[in-house]
């Protein structure tokens, strides 16, 4: 039990700190009151510390805890000056220093971000299907409040609402599904879960009701990833929210959606043979399922991105709907059935590109983020026209989180892209590899139209830089990570393949010994091999 | 004593390669913050890029040229591997054969001609126009040094980034349209590429195979040999994808008369110089050696739609009224005979192809030079506005006559070998066709030659010769070439010169490679005839006759 809470530390260190960015929040003086983000910022980095420390943890935890402090210390950062500007338009300044509840709202913003961020951990970490469902459900419910509290409009509000009321529907979903997984093997546990399909796939009477209750999991949390029937929400949601937020929400409920989809997808069987990435499983339909869904996630979200002409937020709610399906195909491919190549590891490569993706799509929002107009946050390519003029290092930013959106080298993207194309390759998903990059090549077409925008148009001189302090400040430190990070992530990749090696183990994957082959190993290896192949000649 | 010099050198040569890469792409990083320094609107950074441009054509010149091993040209030389993602079998390792040599040498000696020629032709952003430059040669360079197939993808896309901002923010008014064209067109077909790559490799971990991920360009040749024909075929098809929309080959060619319209002179001369050679590499590194089988069956296609851009193309030139989009056009015609060369699969097409790639960059690159030149001076790209230059121009008539000659394919001058070849290859083809089809092939692909002679001929009949004619948007008298125009035409008129009288060297140098590009094919060829050998014995005798290696080896004896 003891060792249970050591490892749930980093969430504990994020609810305390999220207790007391609430209660700072309601100091008089407005120096503590700006206190609140710090805390917030030093809990992110104390958690990544405890999750990096406790070498007990189970490895796909500790990396997706690791993953998300560190990006969300970013996303604090760009983040930072939402709440602080509400309101700001209408207040003097003598009202801005003097406290008035009904004014200030960044303790409970803050608050509600790191409670976000650490209900995307407990998934991460979760062992049991309740614990699971109340942890995406930590996930996005603080979501619903930041986004009606990020701007003073009706549109945040209505923003609010429709997430709010879709987000309930896809919880009813996912819920009827566990229940479903619960009836059909009598167990809420993972590891018991799993037995117990494990018994049932080789006696051969896999219950029909666990393929229901998968698919009903898979399309409920589809609304946190925002793949295809599920991604309506997504475009209107984006446009309401402050950039800020919007950055926050392509992020944090992907990666608790994507988590939690692995999760399930590992619940049948407990050996890489009945997995239900191996194409003799029963539950290989949902694959299938995934497989199409997949395939009609990117296409859909590219091409409403390039119907899109005039909000460039929107746009980018639809490219973060075809990322989804790229990552998707990751999902699809699954871990390695046989050898150890990691190549043919695509929860790996789903790990690997959401820090791509990630640290890119941050690094686009703080910059359009940065960019007002007559005290608005900027919203249409018209606003971004000739950044180029106006402000070099963002457009610079800009730029390079554009090509690692789009998969171009020398950015982090392209690593990903190949990673997770490669993974679905290994696992015979040709035709979905071609379907991606026919899709990446029709995603050009709207990146190519924010580049273009930002450099050769004539500026808009009403569009003004004006960004709070932190903000560019987080999009040059992770335009800098993808740019280093693509001439070397083996360290990341190695991360990656221990956390998902053994993912649907019998117990819950603790500290998965991979046997790595080094490249000398590999290399007297193919030696013997040719060796072999001309003998056999 | 001696051993530890030897191993030093042996240390001091394997770096040769990876610097080559990244002089030029750090050196022109640092170009804005030079210009920033001085605030001399941009001049420091001019002869900043130039000093670099030119640093690395004699490095080239020194440290790869002279210690180039010419007596084992078969053998990827100056090798040198860093690892990138070992786990998912990517490295950046790096070797150069013959072939690259030329193509390395055709581009560190072309940029700081490129740079030098456009000292006036930027006004404004200089460092910038200049930093693009460099990050192009950086890319090119890394294209034919690459012996890691991703490695080579990544510079090959790379090449995009540059080039679409030096068309879109220093090309003339439809530069946005050119720039985009030219961004879908070779991004689509790149990442269609990609796929074709990405199987490859796999097919190459099976476990009957390396049983490993393996992005080796040897590696995959290997293995992809053991492909089956229609896995074969369909990565021929998304190789095809990428790289004849590079080259350009006749129905994806559209995007170059925009591109290279709209460009700076210098995005032309590279454009045409080098960028497009990318294409015609990459067909003759990969596409032919990997995917034997599938070469067979689409080469006598690939060979007609290079027919139809040589004759189509062409015949569009005749009818243009804008100087430069002529000279595009007959990029586009001149490099279907590249890619006839290659796909006739014997030592003359290929060597010819080579060849081509190289006198094409100088011919066509010294005729964008001059083009840029005159535009500089009038402002017009219309052939009607110009008329008689020889009298007012006359060193640059010269330049303009001599290059158009080395564009036609005059004997003694260096387009004439490469198209010479690349014929002769062609009519002798046991792949585009039968030993009765394959001239066909090579008469029409011939009428091109015509073709080319007339419209090069018109254009300077029209420009150079007649009655003197001064565009209009003229201000004041019309000055001549000055010495630094000189200084920039000349070595590549020298150039020209030499290759066209001595090309024996360099053909010379290149049969090695050559000869290992095209014995797969070879190869498959014998493979795919020996069962109706075993059928009809009585035929054995005459087919044997003909099988390529015995022409080949008659030949080169």
């Amino acid at each position: 039990m003891s060792e249970k809470i050591a490892q749930l530390a980093p969430e504990i260190i994020l609810a305390i700190a999220a207790v007391f960015t609430m209660i700072i929040g309601l100091f008089p003086n407005q120096k503590f009151r700006n206190a609140a983000p710090w805390i917030a910022c030093f809990a992110l980095a104390l958690a990544a510390l405890f999750a990096w420390q406790d070498t007990n943890a189970p490895q796909f935890a500790a990396y997706t805890k690791i993953m998300i402090a560190s990006i969300g210390i970013l996303l604090l950062w760009v983040i930072q000056g939402v709440p602080e500007s509400l309101h700001a338009a209408r207040l003097t300044n003598a009202q801005k220093i003097k406290f008035d509840p009904a004014n200030v709202v960044s303790g409970e913003f803050y608050a509600f971000f790191l409670i976000s961020l650490a209900g995307a951990m407990l998934c991460a970490s979760a062992t049991d299907l309740a614990w699971l469902f109340l942890a995406l459900e930590l996930t996005s419910l603080p979501t619903y409040v930041m986004i009606a509290i990020s701007k003073d409009n009706d549109q945040a509000q209505e923003s609010s609402v429709k997430y709010f009321f879709l987000g309930a529907l896809s919880a009813a979903f996912f819920l009827y599904g566990f229940t479903l997984i619960y009836g059909a093997t009598g167990q809420t546990e993972f590891a018991a879960i799993r037995n117990a399909t494990q018994t049932q796939i080789l006696a051969g009477n896999l219950s029909p009701l666990m393929i229901a209750g998968l698919v009903l999991s898979v399309i409920g949390i589809g609304f946190k990833i925002a793949c295809v029937p599920m991604h309506y929400y997504t475009a209107d949601v984006y446009q309401g929210a402050a950039t800020g937020v919007s950055a926050f929400l392509a992020f944090v409920p992907k990666t608790a959606g994507f988590v939690s989809l692995i999760w399930i997808l590992s619940l049948v069987g407990n050996t890489p043979q009945t997995s239900i990435w191996n194409t003799d499983s029963p539950a290989h339909v949902v694959i299938t399922m995934l497989a199409i869904l997949a395939a009609f996630t990117m296409t859909v979200g590219n091409l409403m991105g390039v119907v899109q002409k005039t909000n460039v937020k929107r746009v980018l709610a639809y490219s973060s709907i075809a990322h989804s399906g790229y990552l998707m195909l990751g999902l699809v491919a699954g871990p390695y059935i046989t050898g150890t190549d990691t190549m043919g590891n695509g929860l790996a490569a789903i790990l690997f590109y959401l820090i791509a993706y990630g640290l890119a799509n941050l690094a686009v929002f703080a910059v359009i983020g940065s960019i007002t107009k007559n005290g608005e946050e900027a919203q249409t390519y018209k606003d971004i026209a000739g950044l180029k003029s106006k402000n070099t290092p963002l457009f610079i930013v800009l730029i390079v989180g554009i090509l690692s959106l789009m998969g171009l080298p020398p950015v982090l993207g392209f690593n990903g892209k190949a990673f997770l194309f490669g993974s679905a390759t290994d696992h015979g998903y040709t035709w979905l590899v071609v379907i991606g990059v026919i899709n990446s090549a029709i995603s050009a077409v709207y990146y190519i139209r924010i580049a273009s925008t930002s450099y050769f148009d004539a500026p808009d001189e009403s569009a003004i830089i004006n960004p709070p302090k932190m903000r560019p400040i987080a999009a040059y430190v992770a335009t800098g990570f993808s740019l280093l990070f693509f001439l070397n992530s083996s360290a990341i990749i190695d991360q990656t393949a221990k956390a998902t090696a053994n993912i649907n183990a019998p117990q819950a994957p603790i500290k998965a010994n991979v046997t790595t082959t080094t490249p000398q190993t590999k290399t007297t290896n193919l030696k013997q091999e040719i060796k072999d192949k001309t003998s056999l000649k | 004593m001696l051993t530890t010099l030897a191993e030093q050198t042996e240390i001091q040569t394997s770096w040769i390669l990876p610097l080559l890469v990244i002089i030029p792409f750090l050196g022109g990083l640092a170009l804005p913050f030079i210009a920033k320094n001085n605030q001399d609107e941009g001049k420091s950074a001019k002869y900043a890029a130039a000093g670099i441009t030119l640093f690395t054509f004699f490095a080239s010149i020194f440290f790869l040229l002279l210690k180039f091993d010419f007596n084992n040209t078969a053998e990827m030389q100056f090798t040198n591997n860093f690892a990138w993602m070992p786990q998912l079998g990517l490295n950046f390792s790096f070797g150069i054969d013959s072939i690259s040599l030329w193509l390395i040498l055709l581009t560190t000696f072309l940029m700081p001609i490129v740079v030098i020629g456009s000292f006036n032709a930027v006004k404004q952003r200089v460092a910038e126009f200049f930093l693009l430059l460099l990050l192009l040669q950086s890319a090119m360079i890394g294209v034919f040094v690459a012996t890691d197939i991703m490695f080579f993808y990544i510079c090959f896309e790379f090449t995009l980034i540059p080039l679409y901002f030096l068309i879109g923010v220093y090309g003339s008014s439809g530069r946005f349209k050119a720039a985009r064209l030219l961004f879908f067109y070779t991004f689509t077909g790149s990442m269609l590429t990609l796929s074709g790559i990405l199987y490859t490799a796999w097919f190459a971990s099976q476990p009957d195979q390396f049983g490993h991920w393996t992005f080796n360009i040897n590696n995959l040749i290997t293995a992809a040999s053991h492909m089956s024909d229609s896995q074969q075929f369909w990565v021929m098809i998304t190789m095809l994808a990428g790289f004849a929309v590079k080259v350009p080959l006749f129905p994806v060619h559209t995007w170059l008369p925009y591109a290279h319209t709209e460009a700076p002179t210098a995005g032309s001369v590279v454009l045409a110089g080098v960028l497009l050679k990318l294409g015609t590499y990459a067909i003759l590194r990969l596409a032919i050696p990997m995917l034997p089988n599938a070469v067979l069956v689409v080469a006598p296609y690939v060979g007609i739609l290079a027919i139809c851009g040589i004759i189509y193309t062409a015949l569009i030139c005749w009818v243009q009224k804008d100087i430069k989009k002529l000279v595009a056009y007959s990029s586009v015609s001149h490099l279907g005979f590249c890619v006839l060369g290659m796909f006739a699969i014997n030592t003359q097409g290929a060597q010819g192809a080579v060849m081509y790639m190289v006198n094409h960059g100088l011919s066509t690159g010294a005729l964008f030079l001059c083009i840029g030149m005159i535009y500089e001076r009038f402002h017009t790209r219309e052939m009607s506005q110009y008329g008689g230059l020889a009298t007012t121009m006359p060193v640059w008539s010269f330049f303009m006559v001599f290059f158009c000659f080395a564009s036609v394919g005059l004997p003694g001058l260096n387009g004439f070998i490469g198209e010479f070849l690349c014929l002769f290859g062609a009519f002798d083809s046991n792949v585009l066709g039968t030993s009765t089809t394959s001239p066909i092939y090579a008469a029409t692909a011939g009428t091109g030659m015509i073709f080319a002679a007339i419209y090069l001929l018109y254009l300077v009949g029209k420009i150079v010769f007649g009655p003197v004619k001064i565009p209009d948007s003229a201000h004041g008298t019309v000055k001549d070439l000055n010495k630094r125009e000189i200084g920039v035409l000349t070595p590549i008129a020298i150039l020209c010169l030499y290759f066209g009288l001595f090309p024996s060297g360099m053909l010379r140098s290149m049969d090695a490679p050559v000869a290992a590009i095209n014995a797969p094919t070879l190869q498959a060829l014998e493979n795919k005839k020996r069962p109706a050998l075993q059928q009809n014995p009585t035929h054995n005798k005459q087919v044997k006759l003909i099988t390529p290696a015995t022409i080949n080896a008659e030949i080169t004896q």
